[in-house]
């Protein structure tokens, strides 16, 4: 599999980058909802046109009426969603947890309203301020004919507007994962609007009661799940930050074409020459590792798991690059609300952390190279 | 089956009954290469083997059309020669500069008896090529050289004074930037030249460098003459040449930007750190900034397989090879600075009876050469700001 895009994916592409250039566009979307103070953060008029135009089934089997595509493909759209910064349920509801509920029976319950761009859903991973999966501590205690689930979590992105949230919980079995229904008796929600002006919620699972039928996969089954899932998410979330990097690289470079100091228009400085290509390279080499990272998923390949954690890394740490230099670069302007850099600079801060940081994803990919 | 598939099978068996086990083990160091050449002096026999075998099929040129010696392979079955090489562990048959540069230039500009003449024996490894671009005065600023090329009628008359001719004293032929107008603009009056080394009036001298060793020398042309049918494309416009086959020096560079490594960093020196308790790299600081490495390298590699893939379609920016030099020179400094660091004061050792030659010393300091032959790191920079971002001035 070569690694560029093939004739159909340019096609999706294009599809993608025109909708969310003009539908999904800051103006119309991020700055509409933040400044209403919406407690949802993203446009549900946008999230059927997306339904409509296929995406949210991307990675639905054909069978289940999706398109049957790969991660690769999620990768597309996410990088268009990342350069108009775009607030949408994609990647959790589209790609994360339809990963968790593939082929399961949940599928039938969540996927058609998923595919009609209907239903909202959410991923209940971490319990403290960092990412660590491996360390979930919230009980799920078995109880009449299911369980009893306890313990907070947070950093629950779309948790407030979920129609279903999945949820990772222990067992004495082991980590366990749960379909849990936003409207459960015990489930207390708080919506936290974050820096990025993304809609998070903390969650409190006080003695939440659900079936047997809740669990996802198997009883102590769910630490394979979990890191399907939350791969899925991370490689999503690398395209979201090679499109925000990229993105705020292309309105940096604009600027230094257009801003004149001392006489010259200050791209002709070679100073900031060098860091601007220096931060191309940083792009593109975080493009190259998000598409690697999706095409072995694909795959199915054993290097799979290596190469999220290259992706996610690297792309956090280019997308990190491109809006500090964007922001200086811009110079006084950047620190304005009216201008859109500083923009990409929140909702980056807020990528990176989603499914662990450039440092989790290093020390991980050393964990699993046996050092 | 399709057709890539029978071709993978046959190329897996063929490679499997053909390449000797000798040439399947890693390269110790640059002393393992095989270079070719009139003068040449294979390390073994399986060297020499392997060499032909591969010549014979084409394949040290794969993608070269077959009336040139090539392997006439499409990009896909190109691919999938060097994966299933990869596979086994084979080392390249044949290190040239003939191939990764010159070759691909003549093939562009070369008239078609230049072709037939310089290519097949390039890919036999008969002809080791080295390159004359640089001079004392002209070295990021090439344009500017002065070397002088005077036509005398029946032939060239060349002199002049190239340096960091890479292996020039080893080199049975070079191929050579010359000034045949002086009065030009300095990227105008410059042509492309080929001569024999054993030419009358060419002399060399091997620079010592600061890892010891002495890849580069002093290329000196006093009177030389030079056929006239030895210059490639037309007179004075040798620095489109130039150009084009730089590209192709900074995709060899870039490549060789990780030494072939392919495993984790961390990997490999975790049993020379020691580990802790939890059976982690014993020094915490360290295996972060390794970790951190092994992220590089690894994001890097998918860029280099996907550029390459991008170029044999047809996609990639022209303008790209110097960002894969550039990204790929500065990761291979990085990763000999861990290797130092992990090293200690074993790594420091010069000469001594545990050390193989202060290799560890020796490559350490060898790869800082690399962001600076080929271009610059600055230069690349500056190309990459002036022709994919296109910022002005520059």
């Amino acid at each position: 599999m070569p690694l560029y895009l093939t004739e159909d994916q340019v096609m999706l592409r294009d599809t993608a980058r025109q909708l969310m250039a003009e539908e999904g566009s800051i103006a119309k979307q991020l700055r509409k909802y933040r400044d209403q103070g919406c407690p949802d953060g993203f446009g549900h008029a946008l999230w059927k046109q997306m339904a409509e135009l296929g995406f949210t089934g991307i990675l639905i089997d054909e069978a289940d009426g999706g398109l049957g595509l790969g991660h690769v493909e999620a990768g597309i759209v996410l990088e268009e969603i990342g350069r108009n910064l775009t607030p949408s349920p994609f990647l959790i509801s589209a790609v994360a947890v339809v990963e968790a509920l593939k082929g399961t029976p949940h599928a039938q319950r969540w996927f058609p309203g998923i595919l009609a761009g209907d239903t909202v859903a959410a991923l209940a991973v971490d319990e403290g301020p960092k990412h660590r999966p491996e360390a979930i501590a919230m009980r799920a205690e078995r109880a009449g004919n299911g369980f009893r689930l306890s313990g907070r979590k947070q950093f629950v992105v779309q948790g407030a507007s979920a129609d279903v949230i999945v949820v990772a919980a222990r067992t004495d079995e082991g980590v366990t994962m749960f379909a849990v229904e936003r409207e459960a008796k015990g489930l207390e929600v708080e919506g936290v609007r974050l820096a990025d002006s993304s809609i998070g919620a903390r969650l409190d699972f006080q003695g939440v009661e659900v079936n047997a039928d809740a669990v996802i996969g198997e009883v102590g089954g769910g630490e394979a799940l979990l890191g399907r899932v939350l791969d899925a998410g991370r490689s999503g979330a690398a395209s979201e930050m090679v499109g925000l990097g990229s993105e705020a690289m292309a309105m940096t470079v604009d600027y230094l074409k257009q801003r004149k100091q001392f006489g010259r228009l200050i791209g002709e400085f070679q100073v900031l020459q060098h860091r601007a290509a220096h931060l191309y390279s940083e792009l593109e080499i975080a493009r190259s590792a998000a598409i690697k990272a999706q095409q072995l998923l694909d795959e199915g390949s054993p290097e799979a798991e290596a190469m999220v954690s290259v992706a996610k890394a690297k792309a956090g740490r280019a997308s990190t690059l491109a809006v500090q230099e964007g922001v200086q670069m811009h110079g006084g302007i950047g620190m304005t609300d009216e201008y859109d850099i500083g923009l990409y600079m929140k909702r980056d801060r807020a990528l990176n952390e989603l499914f662990g940081d450039s440092n989790y994803h290093a020390d991980k990919l050393a964990r699993l190279k046996g050092y | 089956m399709t057709d890539l598939d029978t071709f993978r099978a046959e190329t897996r068996a063929w490679l499997e009954a053909n390449c000797p086990a000798e040439m399947r083990e890693p390269m110790r160091d640059e002393s393992d290469a095989c270079w070719g050449g009139r003068n040449f002096r294979f390390k073994n026999e399986a060297q020499k083997l392997w060499m032909e075998r591969m010549a014979q099929r084409g394949w040290t040129v794969p993608d070269w059309p077959r009336d040139y010696g090539g392997g006439g392979l499409s990009p896909a079955e190109t691919k999938i020669l060097r994966q299933e090489m990869a596979r086994i562990g084979a080392r390249n048959p044949l290190m040239s500069f003939g191939i990764s540069m010159l070759g691909p230039a003549l093939l562009k500009y070369g008239t078609e008896e230049q072709k037939k003449r310089f290519l097949p024996e390039i890919a036999r490894g008969e002809i080791r090529w080295c390159q004359g671009y640089s001079e004392p005065n002209a070295g990021s600023d090439l344009a500017s050289l002065q070397t002088r090329c005077e036509d005398k009628g029946d032939h060239w008359l060349v002199n002049g004074q190239k340096v960091w001719t890479s292996y020039a004293d080893k080199a049975d032929w070079i191929f050579c930037l010359v000034r045949t107008d002086f009065e030009a603009p300095k990227h105008k009056g410059i042509s492309f030249i080929l001569f024999d080394m054993a030419s009358p009036g060419v002399s060399t001298r091997p620079i010592l460098l600061i890892s010891g060793s002495s890849p580069f020398c002093e290329t000196f042309f006093d009177d030389v003459k030079v056929p006239k049918d030895q210059v490639v494309g037309e007179i004075n416009k040798g620095w489109d040449v130039a150009k084009y086959l730089l590209g192709h020096e900074r995709e060899m560079i870039s490549g060789m930007g990780l030494g072939g490594q392919t495993g984790s960093l961390g990997e490999a020196l975790v049993e020379s750190i020691g580990r802790d308790p939890d059976g982690r790299m014993a020094d915490p600081v360290l295996r972060a900034d390794i970790a951190r490495f092994d992220v590089d390298a690894m994001a890097f590699r998918a860029m280099s397989e996907r550029f390459i893939d991008e170029l044999k379609a047809g996609l990639a920016h022209p303008a790209q090879p110097s960002m894969m030099k550039y990204a790929g020179t500065e990761l291979n400094k990085a990763r000999h600075e861990l290797v130092m660091a992990a090293g200690g004061s074993n790594a420091l050792e010069w000469e001594s009876g545990r050390s193989k030659k202060g290799k560890a010393a020796r490559e350490w300091l060898r790869t800082k050469a690399n962001s600076i032959e080929g271009g610059t790191s600055e230069v690349q920079l500056g190309i990459i700001a002036k022709r994919i971002l296109d910022l002005p001035g520059a």
